[in-house]
């Protein structure tokens, strides 16, 4: 199993100031599938995803990325296993000091690719995958949220990584552009055949990405397993959040 | 104060100190191990350099006309009005030409340090950064250190040439100091150890604004108010920094290079 898995979470701990955030986390991630790490707001996805990544360190605990243990690991020594993971942040993220061209065409350039030609046919390779053509030359400010989404999940692709984060990629944003990101995420797996872990609270998009499902609750996993299993479910707390229940009194 | 009180400032402070060594350890072994983008570098040469030129030849200028207006005013009771050039010269390569040109790119060149790499750290874009595999402090702070350590001896250089400019239009043009006697007595005590000095003076001071100012933008929370917060303490700090560290550093250089002989 560890080897079809690319990455593994065990007992994954965090406290964020006096509150325990996250209180031993084990999930496993099979390699070029998309997993939802379902949770309600607040309760530790984004932090959990963050660790994926190394953007935080664990208080204690194991995370394994292609068998890799990278929690220990020095911010260089990070880097190898970084450029073998791309990441959509919650508000894209993009460099507000460059155009979207240049945002996008950043991985290649930090990487040392010079030649122009090359980097300007994969800039356009993935702003067509993300359906952005035309928006080279506008600075981040001058996009729409759903646009600077999507060119920063063009600047995550650009060097073909073999698994992507995504953080809340439909926050914030209208059920079209929405619905457009969702096919986004789908239409890069079938292309890409990349790893995915998607960290959201939206149920439309859970339905249309998921493979697998994992339900993020009071610091645990509470639940693992497909997406048909997830809706078959009669576990009350799940159904509560597959329904959004919230049982409070008017 | 009391106790309970001053222990956690104390532990703040050398938080402080300590991040901010942390920072330029970082720095200076990135640099050593010749990790500079030279691109970003110019470009800081650039915003730092060339964008403080007015800010500091106005400073040098100014201050080098009102200093001899008043060394002048005192002097010329004593008889001792060629005196003026190397006084306003002296002092401005020992004291004033550094120690002002810091404090001004400070508020400038500081402030814009902390404000950038601040509303990046708010934004997720340092996160963003290191997401990409790339070390914001090779891309950022690096840079910014190499651009500093070249633009500002070149600041200096340009403050101290128009305080002395200005001084001698003042002098000669304005109080009727003797032209000769203003260059030859200038010439005669100002020397190499005294630009030496200024120069020094300047990489240290550089060092300075820039570990504060982007020690205080890669520590910024909260937002707009952060960036805020963090932007007027790399101003106030590095001010601090300057003034107090110029003490030090004039008691130790003049070990060194003491003033007056050749």
């Amino acid at each position: 199993m560890g080897d079809q898995n690319f990455i593994q979470v065990r007992d994954l701990r965090q406290t964020i100031g006096t509150q325990e955030i996250l209180k031993g986390v084990n999930l496993d991630i099979p390699r070029g599938e998309t997993v939802v790490l379902l949770g309600q707001s607040g309760g530790g996805k984004s932090v959990f995803l963050r660790h994926l990544i190394g953007l935080m360190r664990p208080l204690s605990g194991s995370i394994k990325i292609e068998g890799e243990e990278i929690a220990r690991l020095s911010e260089r020594s990070l880097e190898p296993v970084r450029r073998k993971i791309g990441m959509l942040f919650q508000d894209g993220a993009l460099f507000d000091s460059m155009t979207v061209f240049d945002n996008i065409a950043f991985p290649l350039r930090e990487r040392g690719e010079r030649n122009e030609k090359v980097i300007r046919d994969k800039v356009a390779r993935s702003l067509e995958l993300v359906s952005l053509q035309g928006q080279e030359k506008k600075m981040p400010v001058n996009l729409s949220g759903g646009m600077r989404k999507r060119a920063s999940l063009a600047r995550a692709i650009i060097s073909e990584p073999a698994c992507i984060l995504y953080d809340e990629p439909t926050a914030g944003l209208d059920p079209i552009v929405s619905d457009t990101i969702n096919r986004l995420i789908r239409r890069l797996q079938t292309h890409l055949k990349v790893t995915s872990v998607v960290v959201t609270h939206d149920m439309i998009s859970t339905n249309f990405v998921a493979d697998h499902v994992a339900l993020l609750r009071e610091g645990r996993i509470h639940f693992t397993g497909t997406l048909s299993a997830l809706h078959s479910s009669t576990d009350p707390v799940i159904r509560d959040f597959i329904e959004g229940r919230s049982h409070e009194i008017d | 104060m009391k106790f309970p009180y001053s222990f956690p400032v104390t532990r703040a402070f050398c938080t402080y100190l300590g991040q901010t060594a942390l920072l330029a350890g970082e720095t200076f072994a990135s640099i050593f191990a010749g990790r500079i983008r030279w691109r970003l570098v110019l470009n800081q040469v650039n915003e730092i350099g060339f964008g403080s030129q007015a800010v500091v030849i106005i400073t040098g200028a100014f201050t080098g006309a009102v200093f001899t207006a008043q060394t002048f005013f005192q002097f010329s009771a004593l008889n001792m009005s060629s005196a003026v050039g190397p006084v306003v010269s002296v002092s401005l390569c020992r004291e004033l030409g550094p120690v002002l040109t810091a404090v001004m790119v400070a508020g400038r060149v500081g402030a814009a340090m902390s404000a950038e790499i601040g509303t990046m750290k708010v934004t997720e874009q340092i996160d963003a950064l290191r997401a990409l595999a790339v070390n914001p402090i090779d891309y950022l702070v690096v840079p910014r250190a190499v651009a500093m350590m070249i633009s500002m001896p070149l600041l200096v250089g340009e403050c101290l040439f128009f305080g002395i400019l200005a001084s001698y239009f003042v002098a000669v043009k304005l109080l009727n100091v003797g032209s000769v006697y203003f260059l030859h007595n200038m010439w005669s005590f100002t020397h190499g150890k005294d630009i030496v000095m200024a120069m020094s003076k300047a990489i240290v001071f550089a060092l300075l604004i820039v570990f504060i100012g982007c020690q205080q933008g890669l520590t910024t929370r909260n937002g707009a108010v952060g960036v805020g917060r963090a932007t007027t303490d790399a101003v106030v700090i590095s001010s601090l920094c300057i003034l107090i560290g110029n003490f030090f550093l004039t008691m130790a250089l003049n070990i060194v290079f003491p003033t007056g002989g050749r």
